[in-house]
């Protein structure tokens, strides 16, 4: 582009603008905040229209441990990815890992849960508008859970070949928005699951 | 301005040339890809239109049998939605948005053609339907369940087979393509403008992707919920839609729609695009309003969020719900009409040029007006317990989307065609296809609103002679037959213009936006130097230096 | 050059402008004549429908001073700032925008807005909410996939496809409510000269009522996507002086016709099963899939509403719907012509 004598106005601060990772992630998590939004409108709609079959208070036992475990991973993370700021990568390495097996933990109890309703209770995604809507909206999540748990175990991964460094910890916290995503949606689906009903 | 681009690939062998295109990451190749997938998909929809309007030309006609009518408007709908005007909105975003903020790409090159090839793929699902299954002169095992769907004619029970699975499925595909193709949007707009490019300094095309892109996001979700439900239900026995269960049909009437309500956002926010970009360039003036016109379409985009029951306005809902979708619906017409306001303080005391991409915003102007006043019709409830479900729907979402969105695709073809060509496309085949277009047009659009007025459903293969239905009827399938023709000059003119059309230059309209800064078509890499800009149009301060714009805003 | 493009351009918007007007003009002259159509909305004659009329002619008298002030602006623009020969160097002066002319253009639409919202709602709020009286007719209607299913609770019985209600008086109203249940899909209830349409939606009841101010026949058909017959699922709405209407429902509560020259027909009825959908009061015959063929030729039409009731075409429905309702769910029934005519003899004696 030619230029010719042309007045310039006083330069503005330096330019600076979100990064697109970040920026992009938060996008992701808006979508999927939407799906599980009709999940959870769902579920609550149908609370009580069940015509027949076991309801949540005759047959859920609210699974405490493991949620609170895997809440106390999104702490974990944090940490993680704060010590990999500070050049910690040793620590980081040891709380990515405790985040990982949070998270293994608690999908292991989601499936305890289920084999036990499934076999023990006969209770199915068919037996009526509660196991519907219950078996979705938690398979839902522990899905993401494990899609989670499995980008976190590519990271475990490249941090015991030592591929991880400091200046990958924008990425990791990129990551790490994914994983509070998880918890906080948690949080919502166990009020409404388990305490709602 | 960069001097004429050498290219940098000489004689080439067909192969690497399809190999180049299949693994493209290239914002402008993608965009082009999504461009021809959609024309293709909208000669398929004009034919499915035509057999259509064939049938209903006569009362009691036995053209098509009620099934293949049946599939067809679901193809025909389905297909314009999701395999039309989306994939060409996304291509001439994808082609234009970088290049109008001074980026040299997406933000996520390799997301952005895993959506394209999503989106692609879902379009070969649902036509791939079509040869499944049933015999082929019945339209095999393409869906017959409408482009919405409705619980519980979806259910196994009344859908056996898998027709409605393969609108399902082909759906679900194309909509993990949209919402990559949103994050990429919007992650390109907010992270990857050029210095000085502030968002309150971009092109207006720009801010209406950014808002688009937001709105795919939290619309497409809900429909990929609501059929992640349904496979439920007619695969694994759930109960979602199942009223034998105690279950609510009326429950998929909401998912639906309130994805499918600012779906139709998603679809005319790009297109407001267009007509603000081009609206400027012909009048000779700038855009009139510009905060006014963001701060429209972001309400717009909220507002939006907030209407879907005025689908289900004959449902059954109690009175005070509907009155609360009266009171929304009516409400979002006001910042629409503020944008029609102001695009005609745009031409008001400019110098008005009617090259053909005016001659379609122009047109444009006229039919959503039309359509936005057809469309407070049918807002008042009492209106749309009668109208509803009629063909002065059919009539109204139609002027809309052929009479908005179509027409203003149409400018955006012969305004950015040389830009991605290097060639101007014959502005005389323009005029024929602007005019006869518009003749079709009226001819089928206005004149289907009194079969509607007169009582005449829609998704009808058939009617009763003594409805006094059958003239409106014809006059519409007439109308078809012009469009038809407008459409092939229009095909013919870009296949022409392509090897003869003139020379077009970096900037043969006189703009002002960045895409003009460069070569037409552009180098891989857009710009020799990446832009820094002062103002909204970069361009005027450069040929206006004694008058730049930012002297002003 | 561009004097001719822009005098052709407003040539023919001129056309197409006076051709929608006079289709428009035509449509409303004539539009509150049922000679137009029978189904024509602009013709009513219920107080729902007339409700509706009157507060959707409030709104095309808004709409329509609308379009004219937008469309006046942007027809004088075009004409007016066009770019004239011999003028092309020069650029017009660059308006950037006006607060005044944002805040004017956004306050005029919210005030209409808040007007149309109002005189909407009222109108909302008098159709659904109305109390019912005591003396209404209620009849409950049933959706199946492709008829109509009447049931008279106050007078206990069921009739098929043909509906009859009394005239209501405008000055003492007699109306009849209509309860909309679906036994299958989803459905509505259209019958534009009487009300606004709704759905019938299964496991969501709904209701709506109709008071017609003039005997006759009113059409119209179901208006929600329901399957391959949609659009073969017409309504016929009978509107009798009370004195017609009392009679109709004796004779329609009477149990059938057991005329004995035809009782080969009314075994073979029995024997090729089509008892299994159909019901005949005073017959085993109880079935529910199908219409009560109790009082079948009490009935102008068969097909809900699409075939005449003529003994040709009956005999052709019952060989095969498919001639006239291709994709109805009552199959082609396997008869020698002999045992069609027997079967065809007995249903017309059930008057």
């Amino acid at each position: 582009m030619s230029a010719t004598g042309i007045e310039i106005p006083a330069r503005a601060a330096a330019w600076k603008l979100p990064s697109r990772g970040r920026v992009g992630m938060l996008c992701l998590i808006l979508a999927e905040s939407a799906i599980f939004a009709i999940f959870i409108a769902a579920y609550i709609f149908y609370i009580g229209k069940s015509l027949s079959g076991p309801t949540p208070r005759q047959i859920l036992t609210v699974p405490i441990v493991t949620s609170v475990g895997l809440w106390l991973s999104s702490f974990t993370i944090h940490w993680a990815v704060s010590a990999l700021a500070k050049g910690k990568t040793a620590l980081f390495a040891a709380l990515w890992f405790i985040t990982l097996a949070l998270g293994a933990f608690f999908i292991a109890g989601t499936a305890r849960e289920w084999r036990h309703l499934i076999f023990d209770e006969g209770f199915t995604i068919q037996t009526n508008l509660f196991g519907t809507t219950y078996y979705a909206l938690v398979g839902l999540h522990a899905s993401h859970v494990i899609i989670g748990l499995l980008a976190l175990t590519v990271v475990m991964i490249f941090a015991l070949f030592g591929k991880v460094k400091p200046e990958h910890h924008e990425r990791c916290e990129i990551l790490s928005l994914y994983w509070h995503f998880v918890d906080v949606v948690w949080v919502v689906v166990f009020i409404v699951v388990y305490g709602l009903s | 301005m960069a001097s004429e681009s050498i290219p940098l690939t000489l004689h080439k062998n067909p192969l690497s040339v399809v190999y180049e295109w299949l693994a493209t990451v290239d914002h402008k190749k993608i965009g082009i890809m999504y461009i021809v997938y959609a024309l293709l998909f909208l000669v398929v929809m004009g034919i499915e239109a035509i057999l259509m309007r064939i049938q209903l030309a006569h009362a009691n006609s036995t053209f098509l049998s009620p099934q293949v009518f049946d599939r067809l408007f679901t193809l025909h709908g389905t297909t314009g939605i999701f395999f039309v005007a989306m994939p060409i909105l996304f291509g001439f975003g994808n082609y234009l948005v970088p290049l109008m903020i001074g980026a040299r790409d997406m933000a996520f090159p390799r997301l952005n053609a895993f959506s394209f090839w999503m989106t692609a793929l879902g379009g070969l699902i649902l036509y791939g339907s079509v040869f499944a299954g049933g015999p082929l002169s019945q339209a095999g095992s393409a869906p017959d369940v409408g482009w919405f769907a409705y619980a519980p004619l979806t259910s196994p029970a009344f859908s056996p087979g898998h027709s409605t699975d393969y609108w399902t499925l082909s759906l679900l595909v194309a909509g993990v393509g949209s919402i990559g193709a949103a994050v990429n949007f919007v992650a390109t707009i907010l992270a990857m403008r050029c210095e000085g490019m502030t968002l309150g300094r971009m092109p207006l095309f720009s801010w209406m992707n950014l808002v688009m892109g937001g709105l795919v996001l939290v619309t497409i979700s809900p429909l990929t919920a609501a059929q992640i439900m349904l496979m439920v239900d007619r695969y694994i026995g759930g109960h979602f839609f199942d009223t034998d269960a105690g279950g609510s049909v009326v429950m998929w009437m909401h998912f639906f729609w309130i994805f499918g309500h600012p779906e139709v956002y998603v679809l005319i926010i790009p297109c407001f695009g267009f007509v603000s970009e081009i609206i400027p360039v012909f009048s000779r003036k700038a855009m009139f309003g510009y905060p006014a016109m963001v701060a429209a379409t972001v309400s717009i985009g909220f507002v939006s969020l907030g209407v879907w029951a005025h689908h289900m306005f004959t449902v059954g809902m109690p009175s005070y719900g509907n009155a609360f979708f009266v009171l929304t619906t009516m409400v979002v017409a006001v910042p629409t009409g503020i944008k029609i306001f102001n695009w005609l303080a745009t031409m008001w005391g400019g110098k008005i040029r009617f090259a053909t991409p005016m001659l379609f915003c122009i047109a444009f102007l006229f039919q959503f007006l039309i359509g936005g006043l057809t469309g407070i019709m049918l807002a008042t409830a009492p209106f749309d317990w009668q109208l509803g479900n009629s063909y002065f729907v059919v009539a109204h979402f139609h002027y809309i989307i052929v009479g908005g969105i179509l027409f203003t695709i149409f400018a955006a073809f012969y305004y950015w065609y040389p830009k991605m060509t290097g060639r101007m496309l014959d502005e005389t085949l323009g005029k024929w296809h602007f005019w006869l277009f518009v003749i079709g047009f009226h001819l089928t659009f206005d004149f289907m609103h009194v079969p509607g007025l007169l009582g005449m459903p829609r998704r009808v293969y058939t009617y009763e002679a003594n409805r006094g239905w059958q003239s409106w009827n014809m006059i519409s399938s007439i109308g078809a037959a012009v469009q038809a023709i407008a459409i092939l000059i229009f095909v013919y003119n870009m296949v022409q213009s392509y090897f003869k059309g003139a020379p077009a230059g970096n900037d043969p309209w006189d703009a002002w936006t960045l895409e003009w800064a460069t070569t037409s078509p552009p180098p891989d890499y857009n710009f020799a130097m990446v832009p820094a800009v002062q103002s909204r149009r970069p361009l005027w301060d450069i040929k206006h230096p004694e008058d730049p714009d930012w002297k002003y805003e | 050059m561009r004097k001719k493009t822009v005098r052709s351009w407003l040539g023919f918007s001129a056309l197409i402008l006076a051709a929608i007007f006079s289709a428009a003009g035509a449509a409303f002259a004539d539009s509150r004549s049922p000679d137009l159509s029978p189904t024509n909305i602009f013709a009513p004659d219920s107080t729902p429908a007339h409700s509706i009329f009157r507060v959707s002619m409030f709104g095309l008298e808004v709409e329509g001073a609308i379009f004219v002030v937008v469309f006046s602006l942007l027809a004088y623009a075009v004409v007016k700032f066009r770019q004239r020969k011999g003028d092309d160097d020069v650029e017009p002066a660059q308006v950037y925008g006006s607060n005044q002319m944002e805040l004017a253009w956004t306050v005029l639409p919210v005030l209409i807005v808040v007007v149309l919202f109002l005189s909407t709602a009222q109108v909302i709020h008098r159709v659904q909410d109305a109390k019912r009286p005591d003396d209404a007719i209620q009849v409950t209607v049933t959706a199946h996939q492709f008829w109509w299913e009447y049931s008279y609770p106050q007078y206990d019985f069921v009739a098929s496809n043909e509906l009859h209600v009394p005239v209501s008086d405008p000055q003492h109203p007699t109306p009849t409510y209509l309860a909309l249940l679906s036994a299958d899909v989803d459905h509505s209830f259209w019958v534009p000269r009487l009300a606004g349409k709704t759905d019938l939606i299964p496991n969501h009841p709904n209701s709506m009522w109709i008071d017609p101010q003039e005997t006759g026949l009113f059409l119209g058909q179901c208006a929600q996507y329901c399957g391959v017959q949609h659009a073969k699922m017409l309504l016929r709405v009978y509107v009798q002086s009370r004195p017609d209407f009392d009679r109709w429902v004796h004779e329609q509560q009477q149990p059938a016709v057991s005329d004995p020259s035809v009782a080969a027909g009314r075994a073979m009825f029995q024997a090729k099963l089509c008892f299994i959908c159909h019901t005949i009061r005073g017959t085993p015959a109880a079935g529910k899939v199908g219409p009560d063929l109790t009082h079948l030729m009490s009935r102008d039409t068969i097909g809900s509403g699409s075939v005449p009731n003529t003994p040709e075409n009956l005999r052709k429905w019952i060989r095969n719907p498919g001639t006239f309702k291709p994709g109805s769910l009552m199959p082609p029934q396997d008869l020698t012509d002999q045992e069609l005519d027997q079967i065809a003899a007995y249903l017309e004696t059930l008057r």
